[in-house]
């Protein structure tokens, strides 16, 4: 699965190009929360995650090949 | 308490008059709407003689309101046909507010070509002739107005496409540093502002936070309550300043919703590359006079305007803003951020909508004018045929209705004329329901309903799903005329949704400066008058239900990557105004 990071979570996945993402390996079962933990983005910073271009709560959990954006809380207009 | 500045533009006399007792507590949009409803004819030409632009700071502009420094330009517009109002930040309206002007109206129309300017000052206005000033690019005449009037002078301005009454053309307002890059850009309202041989309107004075307050204590206190409000919201005091608007990109085209080469795709593949991150990154990288965290007007506490800088470090534009950056960007399939940059500064300069621009290259794109993700050719566009009214020039001039029309093309993102913004209705369905309600055509400012169905502020409605959208839309639709009467910059709404005691100290600062007793069940009966005057003018011009109608592909073609269509039924669209 993949994790893209946004804003001001950029600084937890330095390494990220921005707008690519990071591939992880993990157990099937696992949750957005547990993604978010294994890379290191705390998850109380995280208001908006996307799994798969869909809204998704962090008990969502993921499959194969899934792809998961966060994001801080933002906005605009 | 306060006048209104009436011009005349076919006898060329000026003249102060007390605001009437019925305008008291309307100020912004609500005053523009009022008297745009009560003076000009339904049927009137938006360029004709009949039409006004009425010019109105907000009921707290001019007070220590935090973020209080919007200014609303109102008319019959000539894009829409509705009645318009469209507001812009910078430093202008706090200073018509602190010389106690509620609202200019300026009326009639030259007999002859002619432009003038007015120049308004502490004890005085009066037209000068501006013969020298026509067809100056709004970067060029505010240069020129600061060396003449000083360089705290508010510049209101029209730039060449205004003048030539193209109804792309937006007002230029500018801010601290004399950009003109602060816009009150949609509906044509440059066009009526030439219409009436307006070139600018200079406002002489270095006051920003005059405006008499009956009850200073309790307005310190109201006033000091809502700033916590917005220094608490992380929306207002994280991200916007660190990424300003454009921070946006990323989330709408992680959402599926970001209209991509003229709304054919709800994702651009290059997308990141002109996301608020790399805006951001690019600033700080090439350092200069480049920056984030830029404040449109003074006491604006949010600072999510920037200055972007080029290679050199040199000002290209201030600022990019999301809007503008999605309409010039990846609705044109163009990524690179300078040539977005360039063509941004270029509407800044010539005097367009940023979004009507965007918008229309989309549909000459499709149309085979020139290609997707050509900014070169879409920069000599504007640069060479726009700014000169060449006939190439004036089909873009023309906006996004008139160029499908021209081009046999069916798919026009339109509502009542007006482009849409940068949000596909399809993926992003509240939105879709303000557009196609709204008073003024896609607008979405005018409900902005994003914030539930896609930043979860203000709660969450799925965007995806037709349910729930029209009670979104409707509730956004009343408080955001409110907060539009205020002149407080829309981005406080974020606050205002989600923290309690944000509203009250909004109500209490309003009554502390009027010596009012409103509640805040007040604001919403407030917000529906404002809306009930727009449709009332809006049905006497000719519209119905039928004209709430989003564009018929978006009711047939499917958005990738969703495979969405617009499904919110008519009937629940004719629900909107129930009351």
């Amino acid at each position: 699965m993949e994790l893209r990071v946004y804003a001001t979570l950029r600084k937890y996945l330095p390494a990220q190009p921005l707008g690519e993402g990071t591939l992880f390996r993990f157990e099937p079962g696992t949750s957005v929360a547990g993604l978010l933990e294994q890379a290191g983005v705390p998850l109380d910073q995280v208001k908006i995650i996307m799994v798969n271009n869909r809204h998704a709560g962090p008990e969502h959990v993921l499959a194969d090949g899934d792809r998961v954006a966060a994001f801080p809380p933002v906005a605009g207009g | 308490m306060g006048k209104i500045l009436r011009i005349n533009m076919r006898e060329l006399t000026v003249r102060y008059e007390d605001l009437p007792d019925k305008y008291l507590l309307l100020g912004g949009r609500a005053l523009t709407s009022a008297l745009v409803a009560d003076e000009v004819p339904p049927g009137a030409h938006a360029l004709g003689e009949n039409n006004k632009l009425v010019i109105a700071p907000g009921l707290l502009s001019g007070t220590t309101a935090p973020c209080s420094g919007r200014l609303s330009v109102g008319a019959k517009s000539p894009l829409t046909g509705t009645i318009k109002e469209s507001n812009a930040g910078g430093i202008t309206a706090q200073k018509v507010a602190c010389l106690g002007i509620r609202a200019i109206v300026v009326e009639g129309r030259p007999a002859g070509e002619g432009f003038h300017l007015l120049v308004v000052g502490e004890d005085e206005a009066k037209l000068v002739p501006a013969g020298d000033l026509t067809g100056m690019g709004c970067y060029q005449l505010n240069e020129e107005l600061w060396k003449r009037y000083g360089t705290k002078s508010g510049v209101i301005s029209a730039g060449p496409a205004g003048e030539m009454r193209m109804v792309v053309a937006g007002v230029s307002t500018n801010d601290g540093e004399g950009h003109p890059g602060r816009y009150a850009g949609r509906g044509g309202l440059g066009a009526v502002m030439g219409s009436k041989g307006l070139k600018a309107i200079v406002v002489r004075t270095d006051k920003a936070f005059e405006v008499p307050v009956k009850n200073r204590e309790a307005f310190k206190e109201a006033a000091r309550k809502f700033a916590k409000a917005i220094a608490e919201h992380p929306v207002t005091n994280a991200a916007l300043p660190a990424y300003g608007t454009a921070v946006l990109i990323n989330i709408l085209n992680e959402a599926g919703g970001l209209p991509t080469r003229n709304f054919s795709d709800g994702r651009f593949e290059a997308a990141a590359l002109c996301s608020g991150e790399a805006l951001a990154e690019t600033v700080q990288k090439r350092g200069g006079k480049g920056r984030t965290g830029h404040v449109c007007h003074p006491g604006c506490l949010i600072r999510c305007s920037n200055i972007f800088a080029d290679e050199k470090g040199e000002a290209v534009c201030a600022p990019v803003e999301y809007e503008s950056a999605w309409a010039l960007g990846p609705n044109c399939g163009i990524s690179n951020l300078d040539h977005i940059a360039v063509l941004n500064r270029l509407c800044n300069d010539v005097g367009l909508d940023t979004i009507e621009t965007g918008v229309t290259l989309g549909v000459l794109m499709e149309a085979g004018v020139l290609a997707f993700g050509d900014g070169e050719a879409a920069i000599d566009l504007l640069d060479r045929e726009v700014r000169n009214g060449t006939p190439l020039g004036r089909i873009l001039g023309g906006g996004a209705e008139a160029a499908g029309k021209l081009f046999g093309l069916t798919r026009v993102p339109t509502v009542k004329g007006q482009g849409m913004p940068a949000y596909d209705p399809r993926a992003v369905k509240g939105i879709g329901v303000t557009y196609a309600t709204s008073t003024m055509g896609a607008d979405h400012t005018a409900g902005y309903s994003v914030a539930s169905n896609i930043l979860k502020v203000g709660g969450f409605v799925d965007p995806l799903s037709p349910a729930g959208q029209v009670d979104l839309s409707r509730n956004l639709q009343i408080a955001t005329a409110a907060v539009d009467a205020t002149g407080l910059c829309l981005f406080t709404a974020f606050p205002l949704l989600d923290l309690d005691y944000a509203l009250p100290s909004v109500v209490d600062m309003l009554n502390a400066q009027y010596g009012v007793n409103l509640t805040v069940d007040d604001v919403v009966d407030y917000g529906k008058e404002i809306l009930k005057t727009e449709r009332a003018f809006n049905r006497a011009a000719g519209f119905t239900e039928a004209h709430n109608r989003l564009p018929e592909f978006m009711r047939h073609e499917k958005l990738a990557p969703h495979g969405v269509t617009f499904d919110v039924p008519d009937e629940k669209l004719d629900e909107v105004f129930n009351f």
